[in-house]
């Protein structure tokens, strides 16, 4: 069973070739993507080598049960991705939405979480700045850098809960098929946001508890 | 799951009319998905900002006529120099070859009817639009005084001129130049028509493709080291702040780890360029073809090891240094193969002195230059003795301006024909290039002088003894900016009073001379195939007794 019509894009010659093609674009710009997280964790490494102590002072003040509730919500979403994923190359429409809605509802509950922790954060003065309550100096290069990197991977994850919302509602209304090449781009790229969260868990939660 | 096969027809209304008469209105030029008209949209943006940086470094240079200053507050002349800079680099050279030539050709070349991705080729084109008018803005708000490179602590703490607006402007201009890369990857890697084997792409093609990385691979950390000297400004985060164990070298690091692989963006494409037009004007295939491609490869991948050299007396370790050295000399290697065979090229070659054709001599004799003095920067020793010279302003501007610039030109008169369909005036198009090439080198052979004499860079006064040079090189900036403008006029004129082009007017092999011009909204009339290697003219030397234009085989022929 079928449903492709409207789905092959000018220039493409077949579909087979153009989700190729998508997928390939998404590779390379993920590929620019891991160089410009890849700064940001350079430079993370190279401060921690230089002020261990300050990083794990620093470390031990997060909030690790925040972090670990959105390290699950994230993997989940993950698992659900890959189902929809999987059904819309399958064809298998509803269930495709209902991971998609799902997909896209852990990505909102992952930010309310976010949202709550930097709560706490900043009831304890953890911004770095005049009153930064610990010491030595360097501890604040840690926070610096946390709300610089969590902040990029929230509004990665918010661009990413705006194209599954956008792709929900264009299949929901049978305006682009589900077979189509445009499940593979945003899946790769969700998959992509979560993984650079995994990188970003031990780093901020684990390291300083060590 | 099945998938839909079909192939590539395209649609009937679109035989015999060119891209041109597709849609006359301004709206259908700014919703286009055509490569060809996107890459126009390009050429008029990029012209526009090249005059504004070329204004901004006229002022500079008409003020330094004088050690003491004419007209400019110390104040303005460093911001008047930072705009250049910015402008420069990141508003026209970056895109000015990939975004403009790349966008109408390179498709054409490889026998696609667009690139892979055509939204997002014009979604490349208004992010270039939204970076530019962050740096409008700048412009207006007072302009910025960092210096093109927004070392902190001065940019992060300490300037008071717009850092985060500027920034913001290179931020989204730099994500237009990411779209341009995975667009150009894509279609080379899944759109080459038939018979186009890797081995058989053109050499400016392969010159996209290895651009395509380096723009892709390096963007990204220049946005992020923006990214994070703004967080430091408007945040207070102490990301740089050596009280709180931040370390400014860091973003040395970060910016030059973009900036180096940015002369390579700026390069590759002029290498690519002249290789076509060498090709063409000395009816000669281009020798040593394998040894080009490998040596692009090459240096796009040795460019990425070589940011340190700019940094040999910023603090870095003593091996850090030798290795970066040794680094800078060894990608020279594959620079001078591909000066070796241009030249071999050219050899017994049965050579036309067309404008293109002067353009590329142009470059081919600056890019030598500029590439011989880049071996004096890479000796550790002589760089300590020239850094933040003169020197370096001319060593770096011999390949930006004399490599790139020259082959932009040549690139843009070479295609010129197949763009517009019409033929720019011969005498006046040589006489430009010939008045670019000595303006280029009034202006900057005295500045490799009083570099060496010791006039560091960047500076508003400066000793009397330097003024002779000054003076030279403010008049050889005028036979440049002469040279300039010269094309503007006559490449308007030849719009509305040039002679027909016709299809094949320089007698090429590419494909992208084996359609109308200008071409049809997909390209091609029918989907083309290709039977044989790049460049067949002659399979040696000079033959003009036996009939030149006949020998010319075309790479491919509609099917």
């Amino acid at each position: 069973m079928s449903d492709t019509a409207g789905a092959l894009q000018h220039p493409w010659p077949n579909l087979r070739l153009q989700r190729e093609g998508v997928g390939l674009g998404m590779w390379l710009f993920l590929a620019s993507e891991v160089l410009f997280f890849g700064a940001l964790f350079v430079g993370f490494a190279v401060y921690r080598s230089f002020n261990e102590d300050a990083f794990r002072i620093a470390g031990a003040h997060t909030e690790i049960v925040y972090g670990s509730i959105n390290t699950a919500l994230l993997l989940t979403s993950s698992l659900t991705m890959t189902v929809a994923l999987r059904a819309a190359t399958t064809n298998m429409r509803d269930l495709t939405l209902v991971c998609l809605a799902v997909t896209a509802a852990l990505g909102v509950a992952f930010l309310i979480c976010k949202g709550l922790e930097y709560r706490e954060d900043l009831k304890e003065h953890l911004f770095p700045g005049p009153h930064f309550p610990l010491s030595p100096p360097a501890t604040q290069m840690f926070w610096g850098f946390y709300w610089i990197m969590t902040a990029i991977h929230a509004v990665h994850l918010t661009g990413g809960i705006a194209v599954v919302t956008v792709v929900f509602v264009l299949f929901k209304r049978r305006i682009i098929p589900v077979q189509g090449s445009t499940m593979e781009g945003v899946a790769i790229y969700w998959h992509f946001v979560d993984s650079v969260w995994l990188v970003l868990y031990p780093l901020i939660y684990l390291a300083g508890r060590s | 799951m099945t998938d839909a096969t079909l192939p590539f027809v395209p649609p009937l209304d679109s035989y015999g009319e060119s891209y041109l008469d597709d849609g006359h209105t301004v709206m259908s030029w700014l919703t286009t998905t055509d490569h060809k008209r996107i890459a126009i949209l390009y050429a008029l943006s990029i012209t526009v900002f090249f005059f504004i940086g070329g204004i901004a470094i006229g002022m500079v240079r008409l003020e330094l006529i004088s050690p003491t200053g004419l007209f400019l507050t110390s104040d303005e002349y460093n911001r008047l120099f930072t705009m250049h800079g910015i402008i420069m680099v990141w508003f026209f050279l970056v895109p000015s070859i990939p975004a403009t030539m790349g966008n109408f050709i390179l498709p054409m070349m490889i026998g696609a009817p667009d690139v892979a991705f055509p939204r997002l080729n014009l979604m490349s084109w208004y992010l270039y639009v939204g970076g530019a008018a962050f740096t409008v803005y700048v412009l207006f708000s007072g302009g910025v005084d960092t210096g093109w490179t927004f070392y902190p602590p001065f940019s992060s703490q300490y300037s008071h001129s717009d850092v985060i607006g500027a920034a913001a402007g290179v931020f989204v201009v730099g994500f237009s130049s990411i779209a341009t890369g995975i667009n150009f990857l894509a279609t080379i890697h899944m759109l080459r028509c038939p018979g186009m084997t890797w081995f058989r792409l053109p050499l400016f093609a392969w010159s996209m493709y290895v651009v395509s990385f380096v723009m892709v691979l390096a963007t990204p950390v220049l946005a992020m080291s923006l990214l994070l000297i703004s967080a430091e400004r408007y945040f207070g985060l102490p990301i740089f702040d050596p009280s709180a164990g931040g370390d400014p070298l860091l973003f040395q690091h970060l910016f030059w780890f973009y900036s180096h692989p940015a002369v390579y963006i700026m390069i590759l494409p002029a290498m690519g360029v002249v290789s076509e037009v060498f090709a063409c004007f000395a009816r000669r295939r281009v020798f040593g073809y394998a040894f080009m491609v490998y040596s692009m490869m090459t240096i796009g991948v040795i460019g990425f090891m070589v940011w340190g050299h700019h940094m040999f007396v910023a603090g870095q370790s003593q091996l850090a240094n030798l290795v970066f050295s040794f680094l800078s000399f060894i990608v020279a290697v594959p620079s001078a193969i591909k000066v070796f065979n241009w030249t071999g090229t050219l050899y017994r070659g049965h050579i036309g002195f067309e404008a293109p054709m002067i353009y590329a001599l142009g470059f081919l004799g600056l890019f030598t230059i500029g590439g011989l003095t880049g071996l004096f920067l890479a000796s550790v020793p002589i760089d300590i003795a020239t850094t933040d010279s003169y020197f370096v302003v001319a060593h770096f501007h011999t390949i930006m301006v004399g490599g790139s610039v020259s082959a932009f030109m040549a690139g843009i008169h070479y295609w010129w024909p197949k763009i517009t369909g019409k033929l720019y005036n011969e005498f006046w198009a040589q006489f430009a290039a010939i008045t670019m090439f000595l303006g280029f080198n009034v202006t900057f052979l005295p500045q490799f002088i009083m570099g060496w004499l010791g006039m560091p860079r960047r500076y508003h006064y400066y000793p009397a003894v330097f003024q002779v040079w000054h003076v030279l090189s403010s008049g050889g900036a005028v036979i440049l900016a002469t040279a300039y403008l010269m094309p503007l006029v006559y490449l308007t004129w030849s719009l509305f009073y040039g002679e027909k082009a016709g299809d094949n007017p320089w007698h090429a092999t590419g494909l992208e001379w084996q359609t109308p011009s200008p071409p049809p909204r997909t390209n091609f009339l029918r989907p083309p195939r290709v039977d044989v290697d790049p460049y067949d003219y002659h399979d040696f030397g000079r033959s003009a007794e036996t009939g030149d234009e006949a020998q010319a085989r075309p790479q491919g022929e509609p099917t």
